[in-house]
């Protein structure tokens, strides 16, 4: 599709390795991560080449590379069944010690003090307590002030690290990648593979670069930025590969932001999304509470800092988009790929050459009940929501706030702000943020998931329309017959007061 | 997992594009704890509309799910996996997978049989011609194939996850016999490295 305007080139190069095993055969390494720390491999390497084969632990002929997991992460939703695999085969958790667990999928983001009412739910959440409690696994349960979503609580604990291999039973894990780190999601098998053996078997992976040169305009942001990514490599441009995110526009982005472009990597496909570390990654991550420290800190840093794609290494795919073109993007389909400029105007099916891309906006169109030709800007919405594990940080809550501040949301708008954790929240309290949007009239609630995936009760009803923060637009996601268009925490804000998708510059 | 060697039978022409995972098995499902019941939750939104194509009396019975292309895009969620499966599936063939549905796939022995666009749609039209259309999937071989339509295609799977589909064999247990590489690895990490406790 090319209903965006973005110089583009996406360029499919000679593969270096190869999707099928067999064609390309790596020779046997058994613990290339000394090798690797100690610079023996001359030969140009992608950043994450790099992470990727200091994490190998047996390499063979016709076989995915077995990999070491640095961190596994884990939520009620994807666990339970892997929790008793383990226990109906005898085995135990090998690594508690690099196992994290939280609860938010589930989550209410209301009277949280007093029990789960939806039954279902409350049992998904004790499963979860009960098997990190059966196995010692450290659990940040509903109220702790640690507990939050899982991809917001790593890196804020600082357990997300550059060169890091981490996974969990989602599939934006992804985030993490925005430090350096080879993150991404595994369905509940691979769960119980590693809690099994803090391995995982995979198969080798292709390079693309997503580079974003120039700089980007003034009100655009991080989630712009990578709603034009998806604009250009639509649900499947990333295919089994490997994104690394460069260029002026990510290197200028803040962690959050590099955290939100790496969140949504699998929107298009990709295995994972990472961003090179640098200072701005070192600054971020020292003093936090599981950073290293000392000498520790210093031997970090100074490995960390060869966590860059070599001179001349090269892609098996390049994409290239001119950041200063990035105006505020929106999504007006079902799926995220399906998105336009906030100014554009709802598009037609017969915009689209490709059967397959004419027939899916037809669909979408229907499904989202828009016109072809409507101005977005026009569009009315019901309902804001702010929050996910694209959009649930301080920076992000900060952006919104800036725009509310002193406004009010329009009559009738249900606006919901969710903190991604509790630290989150207890921040932008101290902050003072929260009373801003209480000021305004958003909800301001308690940290978890909540209405990106509609798990708990946070629902959209049949027919509603929302603003959201978070990363996907499927039908349904935000529950049954729910319209979802994905936008940036400050178009979301400005969305709420103005009941029609606005940027802040609207509302002068 | 259980060994698949072949899976023969009919097909249900499921003809869209991008079916999502939360099309799939939406999110209410996925609170459930255990393994099994997932087979109702499938395409749950869609199901109750009669005219749906898995609710058609002539594709009733069929084990091969002829998706659209980007078939199972989206979450990681292994419970579209396991409704597939549960609801009578032991195939889906698509132009094109979500990655992660993909390789969920092969931890289940659900063959995922990744074809050009040129023949799913040819199979596409065909089985909304002729519900009674019969297709192959020949783990041993790689191959999908339609005699009726004199169609015989190889398709991607890697010799690993071959050896495991035919074998029946668990991942777990085959990593297992590396115990002795996953010491020594885990005896040269870095220091550095962060501990949960």
């Amino acid at each position: 599709m090319s209903v965006t305007t973005l110089a583009t080139t996406m360029q499919p190069t000679r593969s270096r390795r190869g999707t099928n095993s067999r064609v390309f055969i790596p020779p046997v390494k058994h613990n290339p991560a000394a090798d690797n720390l100690h610079g023996v491999s001359n030969e140009p390497k992608t950043l994450s080449q790099k992470v990727w084969d200091e994490h190998v632990v047996h390499r063979a002929d016709g076989e995915p590379d077995l990999l070491y997991v640095d961190l596994h992460l884990v939520h009620e939703v994807t666990s339970p069944q892997a929790f008793d695999g383990i226990r109906q085969s005898g085995r135990t958790v090998r690594r508690p010690d690099l196992t994290i667990s939280t609860e938010d999928h589930n989550v209410p983001t209301e009277d949280v003090d007093k029990p789960i009412a939806d039954e279902i739910s409350a049992k998904q959440v004790d499963t979860l307590r009960a098997n990190t409690e059966e196995f010692g696994i450290t659990h940040y349960p509903m109220g702790d002030i640690n507990q939050g979503i899982v991809h917001v609580i790593g890196p804020e604990q600082g357990l997300t690290q550059p060169g890091m291999t981490i996974v969990c039973g989602d599939s934006h894990t992804s985030t993490h990648g925005a430090f350096g780190a080879l993150a991404f999601g595994i369905g509940t098998s691979e769960v119980e593979h590693v809690l099994a053996t803090q391995t995982l078997l995979q198969p080798a992976q292709e390079t693309m670069s997503i580079t974003v040169n120039g700089t980007l305009p003034e009100g655009s942001t991080a989630k712009d930025v990578v709603l034009a990514i998806l604009g250009e490599c639509d649900t499947g441009g990333g295919i089994g590969a490997i994104a690394e995110f460069r260029g002026p526009v990510i290197e200028a982005l803040s962690m959050e932001g590099r955290m939100t472009v790496c969140n949504m990597s699998i929107e298009f496909g990709a295995k994972a999304g990472m961003i090179a570390p640098d200072d701005t990654t070192f600054a971020y991550l020292e003093g936090l509470p599981n950073a290293p420290k000392g000498a520790d800190w210093d031997a970090a840093v100074a490995h960390w800092r060869t966590l860059r794609t070599d001179e001349g290494a090269t892609f098996d795919r390049e994409v290239v988009l001119d950041g200063s073109t990035i105006t505020p993007h929106v999504t007006w389909g079902t799926n995220p790929g399906q998105v336009i400029r906030l100014s554009d105007n709802v598009p037609s099916p017969d915009m689209f050459d490709d059967p397959v891309a004419k027939d899916a906006a037809g669909r979408a169109l229907e499904y989202m009940g828009l016109t072809a030709g409507t101005p977005m800007r026009e569009v009315p919405v019901d309902t804001v929501f702010i929050g996910s594990c694209t959009n649930s940080r301080i920076e992000d809550l900060r952006a919104a706030a800036a725009v509310a501040k002193g406004r009010s949301v329009k009559n009738g708008m249900r606006t919901l702000v969710v903190p991604g954790s509790g630290l989150v929240k207890e921040q932008a309290e101290a902050e003072g943020l929260h009373q801003v949007f209480l000021d305004a009239g958003f909800d301001w609630r308690e940290p978890g998931c909540s209405m990106c995936l509609a798990m708990n009760p946070d629902k959209l009803k049949e027919g509603e329309r929302s603003a959201s923060t978070s990363n996907r637009n499927f039908e349904g996601r935000q529950g049954r017959g729910g319209r979802t268009h994905l936008v940036s925490p400050a178009v979301a804000a400005a969305t709420a007061i103005a009941g029609t998708f606005a940027t802040p510059e609207d509302l002068q | 997992m259980q060994p698949v060697h072949i899976v023969q039978g009919t097909a249900v022409p499921l003809d869209r594009s991008d079916v999502d995972t939360d099309q799939i098995i939406p999110s209410d499902w996925l609170k459930r704890v255990e393994r099994t019941g997932f087979d109702k939750g499938l395409f749950a939104e869609w199901r109750d509309d009669p005219e749906f194509v898995m609710n058609q009396e002539q594709y009733l019975g069929a084990n091969v799910l002829l998706g659209g292309p980007n078939f199972g895009t989206g979450s990681s969620r292994e419970h579209a996996v396991w409704a597939i499966q549960q609801y009578g599936f032991a195939a889906v063939v698509s132009s094109r997978f979500g990655p992660i549905f993909r390789n969920n796939c092969t931890k289940n022995g659900l063959v995922a049989v990744e074809v050009t666009p040129e023949i799913s749609d040819q199979l596409m039209a065909a089985v909304q011609a002729d519900p009674t259309l019969e297709l192959t999937v020949d783990v041993e071989r790689r191959t999908l194939e339609v005699p009726a339509l004199g169609i015989e295609v190889g398709f991607e799977l890697s010799d690993a996850v071959q050896h495991r589909f035919l074998n029946g064999l668990d991942d777990i247990g085959l990593t297992m016999q590396n115990n002795d590489a996953i010491d020594a690895f885990e005896a040269g990490r870095p220091a550095f490295k962060p501990a949960t406790r």
